[in-house]
């Protein structure tokens, strides 16, 4: 039998039971990364995580594998230097919506534009949670933050339509609801070259659902699981999260484009011919 | 690390669960979603104070691993007594 993933060598042992809140969509989404890495065979040295700041951030901190805590929203800025430097290795971006879209969302948009090969998992529980439930670009509207007592007013980011517009091959959104749809999901973007995108939606019982009065966490997933929509291959027209409509959740996009190593390389050979040795790592 | 099975290595149940109680915060997800309603959250505490999910119906548990890929907190997973191919 294999390994069972309570005791997996993926997971520093030591350091649990780990700080998330109880209920915390978090560590479902971390359970179902390690059970994809370990689909999908990928050796332990040759996976690289790196996380920003927030509570997904501390996800760095709990894998054993090669792993970085960066500065706040930059954590896609390091992990292109190093996916760039590791060419043999999968760099992997585990961090929450606040870190990603917001602080770090300038990032975002250019590193899925370049189009650089590493897998980015954006836990979104619609909320700051670290740093006291402030107000994101992904907070639904009407929705009370700390710094929004009255309500959000402002229009929702739909990330999934947005990596599309930016250029991301591989996009897809689930739910923590949806196991084994993010394991397979997860496995298929470990295995894709290119710029992977996947959203999972995830309760934040402390800080979000109780100041809007959503109930326990549980409510939450029952939700997740009566409107959710699948829609695979369909793209990402109409997926945008409304009061009200459906959740639609699926791998929307899955391309191949030449990614931005690839791309370098093919211009670097045409302007400068034999006189260009590319890069093929440190080991 | 304190362990609670039940039925395990019994060849008349189809599987059987492990809980680690230290790690469980008592968020029921297991509970909850488990397609065979084998589970259910006990009165007992662990040492934080979450109450544990117990194998209330251990001839139900079929040993899927659905309760272990719901767990935030690797605390608990479902093991079968006969491995099967497709799973």
């Amino acid at each position: 039998m294999n390994q069972p993933v309570l005791l997996s060598p993926l997971l520093r042992q030591e350091r649990m039971p780990h700080i998330w809140c109880p209920g915390c969509g978090v560590g479902v989404s971390l359970n179902c990364f390690v059970r994809a890495v370990e689909k999908s065979g990928i050796p332990q040295d040759r996976i690289h995580v790196v996380s920003g700041i927030g509570c997904t951030g501390r996800v760095a901190g709990y894998v054993n594998v090669d792993s970085f805590h960066t500065t706040h929203g930059r954590a896609l800025c390091f992990a292109t230097g190093l996916a760039l430097s590791r060419p043999d290795s999968r760099v992997v971006v585990y961090s929450g919506d606040g870190d990603l879209t917001a602080i770090g969302g300038n990032h975002l948009i250019h590193t899925a534009r370049r189009n650089v090969d590493m897998v980015v998992i954006c836990v979104n529980n619609f909320t700051y949670g670290m740093t006291g439930g402030q107000v994101t670009p992904t907070t639904p509207e009407n929705m009370k933050a700390s710094t929004t007592p009255y309500g959000n007013f402002e229009y929702t980011f739909n990330l999934p339509a947005l990596m599309e517009a930016c250029g991301a091959t591989f996009v897809s959104r689930w739910t923590v609801f949806h196991v084994r749809q993010l394991i397979r999901s997860l496995e298929k973007a470990l295995k894709h070259r290119g710029f992977s995108f996947i959203e999972v939606l995830s309760p934040c019982p402390t800080l979000y659902m109780r100041r809007n009065r959503l109930g326990n966490p549980l409510n939450m997933m029952e939700q997740f699981k009566e409107r959710s929509v699948i829609r695979n291959g369909e793209g990402t027209a109409g997926t945008s999260l409304e009061e009200g409509a459906d959740l639609i959740v699926g791998d929307f996009i899955e391309v191949r484009r030449a990614t931005f190593k690839e791309c370098y390389e093919r211009r670097m050979t045409e302007v400068l011919g034999e006189r260009f040795v590319p890069y093929e790592g440190v080991r | 690390m304190a362990d609670h099975t039940a039925g395990g290595g019994s060849s008349r149940l189809r599987g059987y669960v492990v809980i680690i109680e230290e790690r469980c915060k008592g968020c029921a997800f297991c509970q909850a979603f488990c397609p065979t309603g084998a589970l259910e959250m006990s009165d007992r505490m662990n040492r934080a104070g979450y109450h544990l999910p117990v194998l209330r119906f251990p001839e139900k548990c079929n040993g899927c691993d659905l309760c272990g890929m719901y767990c935030p907190d690797f605390a608990i997973r479902g093991v079968r007594n006969r491995p099967r191919e497709d799973v």
